[in-house]
C-alpha cells in the first residue's frame, strides 16, 4: 500500500506542477519515455548483476563467510553482549553481519530474522535488537554490485573507484548509529 | 590497491572453492540464474518508478525541490540534487535505484553529484523496510529508539557520502 501512494504522489505532483510550469506536454513525453528507460536500465544491469549474484553463491561456498565471522568474532561480542553465552545466536548474528558484508542479501535476512527472534522478549525491543536493526539499517558493503551495475552501464570505465568513499561512509555511518543506539538506551530505560 | 580488489576477490573465492572440492563454474551459474530471477522480481517496479520520476523531472519538479533544498543542503555540504534520493532512500530500495540511475545519467556518471549519489546509494539501505521486516518477524511492538538510531545513521551517511566524494575525486 505504501507503494501505491508514493507512486500515486509522484504521478500527482508531476502532473499538478506541470500544469503551473507549462511543461504537461514533456510530462506527457516522460510517460512513454520513462517506461523505455526502465526496461533499458534493468537490462543494461543484468550482467553485472547476474555475476555478482554468481560469485557471492560461490563465496558462501567457499567458506569466506565463516571464516570472516571467526575474525570478527571480538567486535560481535562485544557490540552484542548475550551472544557471548549463546553460541547459536552468536552463529546467526555473525552470519547475518558477514553475509551483509559480501552482498548476499538472500542469505542475510533469514540469519538476522533467526538471531531477532532469539533476541526478542516480548514485544518491547531490547537494546541488543535495537543494535542488530540498526547495524541491519546502516548497510556495511565490501562491493555495492548494484550500483556498479549502474555505472557501467551509463559508460563508467571505472565503475569500482566509488568503493574506498563507500566503505567509509558506511563504517561512520553503521558506528555513529551504534553510538546513537548505546546513547538512546542509557536514557531509555524502561521504553 | 582500488583496481587490484575487484579481480583478486574473483580469483580467491574461485581458487577456495576450488580447494574445498565445490565446482566454482556450477555454482556461479547457479548464483547468476538466482540473480535474473532476482531482476527479473524487480523489472516491473523499476519500470513503474522510472516512469513516475521521468515525469516528475520534466515537470520542473526535481529542479525546484533541489533549489528549495539548497541553503540546508548547501550548509551541511550535501549536493543539493539529491535531495530528492535522500527523501525517497529509507523508503523504498528499487525507487531509490530509479531516482539514482536518474540523477546519474543526467548529470554524469563522474560528476560530483553522480559520484555522490552512487556512494549513497551504496552505503545506505531501505531503512523502513528493514525495521519493519525484522521487527514484524520478532513479533516486535514497541520499537522503542530504533527508528532514530537508524535515522541519525542514514543522515551520517548522505553527509559522509558528500564529504568523501569531495575529497577524493576533486
Amino acid at each position: 500500500m505504501v507503494m501505491s501512494w508514493i507512486f500515486v504522489g509522484i504521478v500527482g505532483i508531476s502532473f499538478t506542477f506541470s500544469v503551473f510550469s507549462g511543461t504537461t506536454g514533456l510530462v506527457s513525453g516522460a510517460i512513454a519515455s520513462g517506461a523505455q528507460a526502465g526496461i533499458t536500465l534493468a537490462i543494461s544491469i543484468a550482467g553485472s548483476l547476474c555475476l555478482w549474484s554468481g560469485v557471492g553463491k560461490l563465496m558462501e561456498a567457499a567458506g569466506l563467510t565463516g571464516w570472516l565471522s571467526r575474525l570478527l568474532r571480538p567486535i560481535t561480542c562485544r557490540v552484542f553482549p548475550k551472544s557471548k553465552k549463546d553460541p547459536v545466536l552468536a552463529g546467526h548474528l555473525s552470519g547475518n553481519i558477514c553475509a551483509n558484508f559480501l552482498g548476499l542479501g538472500n542469505a542475510a535476512t533469514p540469519m538476522g530474522i533467526k538471531a531477532a527472534q532469539r533476541l526478542a522478549q516480548g514485544q518491547t525491543a531490547s537494546d541488543d535488537l535495537c543494535r542488530l536493526i540498526v547495524l541491519n539499517t546502516a548497510s556495511i558493503q565490501l562491493i555495492p554490485a548494484t550500483v556498479a551495475a549502474v555505472r557501467t552501464s551509463l559508460g563508467c570505465p571505472t565503475p569500482f573507484d566509488i568503493l574506498p568513499a563507500v566503505w567509509i561512509t558506511s563504517l561512520c555511518s553503521a558506528g555513529l548509529g551504534l553510538i546513537a543506539a548505546y546513547i538512546f538506551g542509557k536514557l531509555w530505560h524502561n521504553g | 590497491m582500488v583496481d587490484y580488489i575487484v579481480p583478486l576477490l574473483l580469483l580467491a573465492s574461485c581458487l577456495l572453492a576450488l580447494r574445498k572440492k565445490e565446482d566454482a563454474y556450477g555454482l556461479m551459474l547457479e548464483g547468476a540464474a538466482e540473480g535474473l530471477k532476482m531482476l527479473l522480481s524487480i523489472l516491473p517496479a523499476l519500470i513503474l518508478l522510472l516512469t513516475a520520476v521521468s515525469m516528475l523531472r520534466a515537470s520542473g519538479f526535481i529542479e525546484a525541490f533541489s533549489r528549495f533544498c539548497q541553503p540546508v543542503f548547501q550548509w551541511a555540504g550535501i549536493p543539493p540534487e539529491t535531495a530528492i534520493l535522500i527523501l525517497i532512500r529509507p523508503i523504498s530500495g528499487s525507487a531509490a535505484l530509479a531516482v539514482g540511475a536518474e540523477l546519474m545519467s543526467v548529470h554524469g556518471v563522474d560528476s560530483l553529484v553522480g559520484r555522490t549519489v552512487a556512494v549513497m546509494l551504496g552505503s545506505t539501505e531501505t531503512t523502513f523496510y528493514t525495521i519493519s521486516v525484522y521487527f514484524g518477524a520478532a513479533g516486535i511492538k514497541r520499537t522503542r529508539y530504533t527508528i532514530p538510531a537508524a535515522l541519525i545513521a542514514d543522515l551520517t551517511g548522505f553527509f559522509m557520502a558528500s564529504l568523501t566524494v569531495r575529497l577524493f575525486y576533486n
